[in-house]
């Protein structure tokens, strides 16, 4: 502290510092141009409308998702139960739904509204849950959400037994598989979905609240924030959005089983923070989430453009996560050195 | 006597700043030596250097006659120097006996340890020194005073002749004293040297041979014990009037309590197991209420308490004439309570602007549901402007501003919507001069508009510069009121 002083003194910003001040924003910009221009010159299927369609439709899932987890790593906390949230709401929703005849699920069928209502309110109190173990009884998030993650796979588990169940409520599987003209319908609530959160976060009262709480948590305390409740919050919302993102992702694969959407807890934590947002809290936002999917999902499909090995894949994500994780602690050690 | 630590012409400054200034200081074998001082006079400094943990100084030291240099802590604990620190330094959830013997387990062939051999030379150890306690107990499950007594035999264990102590008695009630002095003297007939620093100087005269007086990084008086009163050692500790910054100190302060105001915060017999007990006080509308003690001394915690922060196990506190719960700093701040931490890490963003950090405490008043950051800035550019925050510009990241200008940014916060109780934690510390004025000044109209007001600091500059009445309180527990009487610095540190 005592050397700020000295710092005010300088006049602000060269082109530099300011980006350097900007490498959590401009880092992950740069790479998705990068990915863009090297997949454009290296095959001719890439750059097409149809391929961009593809792009869209493949993120979506993981978008939704991701609005969710960026309230929660806003805050410096974890949410590992997503993909099992999404897992289980997704089954829930097809459980009160009526199967067909060659499906052996002891499932209560019910007006298509009730279902989506039951399933909205599972993914709401599996929510509810990770916030009261959080903010009640202290368990850290990590962990928490660690013990949900296998809650969620067991109710998964009780409710199909095994089986795969096909049928979803119309309205789900209008908004999960169809499509309003060229633009399927996935894409327009992922983009609705991206919005509100935007929205949320960056002009209400509340999106003050979380950036703050996730910024200091202390000094939040000390202002008489409701750290407990912002907290609640946001295991909630994360909670939720993965539930719709489970009944939209059961209709859009067209079947609801078991385990899946497990690669979508790697998928959307790194999408969050391959955008850059800060891991520890209070810089970043949706905004930097929407480039971290597109490059999630331009590498992703990028890769099935120009033939590689597609063993290889698995490997070069993990590596881009890793270049990810690098640039977001070294804008993180940037920033405290700039502001003390 | 025979020295067998020599100090002298040690001089140490900190980015040019002297906290030592040619001090000379010898200890012999076989003595209890106090060392006393105000916060910032050079005591830990000393002691710092002694112990190996500053290994750039100029001066010399020379140990048992032989001139020595201490590279690391290492260096100072291999030659016999053993440090028992105010925060101790045990591993609460190992046995007494490997407490003892922590960093040297003795072990058997093979590497295993010797955990039986290891109990038996803990009891014996333990036993000579004369400290009752079973070597298997749980180090946690000890009162503190214990604690610490096994803490100086693990120090003597480790091979130690001459150990320093910081604070040793801050914790501790009277009985717990006496078994810790009974120990020191056991020590001391035994050949071993003791230094004490303490701000205790009852403690101090009671059991020291000789004290050494440190003011503004000078040893400006050593003398035999016996020779001295506490009155005599205060004088030494704030200097006869020649310090121009300490001068307005020195003369007594009357103050003038505001009988007839309208009573606003009452508290009873607060209490927090281990920070403090019963505390009974009241403030009125436009008055504020200075409360002093040593680090330690439990004020610190009951601000927290007034602000929900640490709750208290017991009491009662009411607010304009209604009890209020304060379980969480939400019910606190609604209850209309506003605290000031004495940490501004504690009270701020410092990536955020500084418009941001202004209104955090009060958005709920200021918007509904949507933000609206136009009267957000125009709010905090009213506070920049009344309390001459510099550089007056609101969306500038508040950590790029001085500390002095961040403390206002953080008083700021609870000026917009006043409070009806406003907690400072040490308002003033660290800061320079001007700011130090600027916020006594903030703290002045702030009263002249009714808040009742609660200053708790460890400084007794800052409760007499800023309170009407002044509590001391003395390891948890209110000792004195000063209230419609002259009050100086010297009266303040007598009674702590």
């Amino acid at each position: 502290m005592s050397g700020m002083p000295k710092i005010a003194a300088v006049p602000r910003g060269s082109a530099l510092d300011w980006l350097r001040g900007q490498l959590r924003n401009v880092a992950p910009f740069a790479t998705l141009i990068v990915l863009v221009a090297f997949f454009w010159a290296s095959s001719d299927s890439f750059a097409t409308f149809g391929n961009l369609e593809n792009i869209l439709t493949q993120i979506s899932v993981t978008g939704i998702i991701a609005v969710g987890l960026t309230f929660v790593i806003l805050c410096s906390e974890i949410d590992l139960s997503v993909a099992s949230i999404a897992n289980a709401t997704g089954i829930v929703v097809a459980y009160f739904t009526v199967q067909d005849a060659s499906v052996s699920i002891a499932n209560i069928p019910l007006p298509g509204w009730a279902a989506i209502l039951i399933a909205l309110a599972a993914c709401f109190a599996l929510g509810a849950v990770n916030a009261f173990g959080l903010t009640r009884i202290g368990i850290p998030s990590f962990i928490m959400t660690l013990a949900m993650l296998q809650i969620a796979a067991g109710i998964c588990a009780l409710l199909v037994r095994g089986q795969i169940a096909y049928t979803v409520p119309p309205l789900v599987l209008t908004l999960g598989s169809h499509s309003i003209g060229p633009v399927p319908w996935i894409v327009i609530v992922t983009a609705l979905f991206l919005l509100v959160g935007h929205v949320v976060l960056t002009y209400t009262r509340f999106g003050r609240y979380v950036y703050m709480t996730g910024g200091n948590r202390e000094a939040a305390e000390y202002s008489g924030v409701n750290v407990r409740a912002i907290l609640s919050s946001v295991m909630i919302i994360s909670a939720v959005c993965s539930g719709v993102a489970g009944m939209l992702g059961v209709a859009y694969f067209g079947s609801a089983q078991q385990n899946e959407f497990d690669t979508y807890l790697l998928d959307s934590i790194s999408a969050v923070v391959v955008g850059g947002t800060s891991l520890f809290g209070g810089q970043g936002g949706i905004g930097n989430t929407i480039i971290g999917l597109f490059v999630l999902g331009v590498l992703n499909n990028g890769l099935d453009h120009i033939n590689i090995d597609s063993f290889l894949k698995i490997l070069i994500r993990g590596l881009i996560l890793l270049v990810a994780l690098v640039i977001n602690v070294y804008a993180q050690r940037m920033r405290t050195a700039r502001h003390g | 006597m025979s020295a067998l630590l020599e100090l002298s012409g040690i001089t140490k400054t900190f980015g040019g700043v002297a906290a030592l200034r040619a001090v000379d200081f010898s200890l012999a074998a076989g003595e209890i030596h106090g060392l006393v001082g105000e916060n910032g006079a050079g005591k830990s400094t000393l002691m710092k250097i002694i112990a190996g943990v500053h290994a750039e100084y100029q001066g010399e030291m020379r140990l048992d006659g032989h001139s020595v240099t201490f590279a690391s802590p290492r260096d100072a604990r291999a030659r016999g120097i053993g440090m028992v620190h105010q925060e101790l330094s045990v591993v609460p959830d190992l046995s007494v006996a490997e407490n003892v013997h922590l960093g040297a387990q003795p072990v058997h062939r093979f590497g295993m340890i010797d955990w039986r051999g290891m109990r038996r030379s803990a009891a014996a150890h333990l036993a000579n020194l004369g400290i009752d306690v079973d070597p298997r107990t749980r180090m946690g499950s000890l009162p503190l005073g214990l604690q610490q007594l096994v803490e100086v035999a693990r120090v003597l264990f480790s091979g130690a002749r001459l150990i320093i102590l910081d604070e040793p008695t801050s914790a501790l009630a009277p009985p717990e004293v006496e078994r810790l002095f009974g120990l020191l003297r056991r020590l001391r007939d035994a050949g071993k040297s003791i230094v004490f620093i303490s701000h205790f100087l009852d403690d101090v005269l009671a059991i020291c041979d000789r004290v050494t007086v440190f003011r503004n990084g000078q040893a400006v008086a050593t003398e035999a014990c016996a020779q001295v009163d506490k009155r005599w050692v205060i004088d030494r500790m704030i200097g006869t009037g020649h310090e121009e910054l300490e001068e307005s100190y020195l003369a007594a302060i009357q103050l003038h309590s505001q009988s007839d105001a309208k009573l606003v915060l009452q508290v009873q017999g607060l209490t927090r197991a281990g920070a403090y007990r019963d505390v009974s006080l009241c403030v009125r509308s436009g008055e504020v209420l200075g409360i002093y003690g040593f680090l330690g001394s439990g004020q610190l915690e009951l601000a927290r308490a007034l602000f929900g922060v640490l709750p208290a196990d017991l009491g009662q506190i009411m607010v304009d004439g209604r009890v209020v719960r304060l379980s969480s700093t939400t019910r606190a701040r609604r209850a209309g309570m506003a605290f000031l931490p004495e940490s501004r890490r504690l009270m701020l963003f410092g990536t955020e602007p500084v418009f941001k950090n202004a209104t955090i405490a009060i958005l709920d008043r200021v918007d509904r549901l949507w933000l609206r950051p136009s009267i957000e800035r125009g709010i905090a550019g009213g506070h920049v402007r009344q309390l001459r925050i510099r550089p007056p510009d609101v969306g500038r990241a508040l950590g790029t501003l001085s500390g002095g200008n961040q403390q206002k940014v953080a008083l700021a916060k609870w000026l917009t919507h006043l409070p009806r109780v406003l907690v400072l934690s040490e308002p003033t510390r660290g800061m320079d001069v001007g700011a130090k004025d600027d916020v006594v000044k903030i703290v002045r109209g702030l009263r002249e508009q009714g808040i009742a007001i609660v200053v708790v600091s460890t400084e007794p500059e800052t409760v007499l510069s800023l309170a009407d009445r002044i509590l001391v309180m003395k390891k948890g527990s209110v000792v004195r009121e000063f209230a419609d009487e002259p009050v100086s610095k010297d009266r303040l540190l007598e009674v702590a």
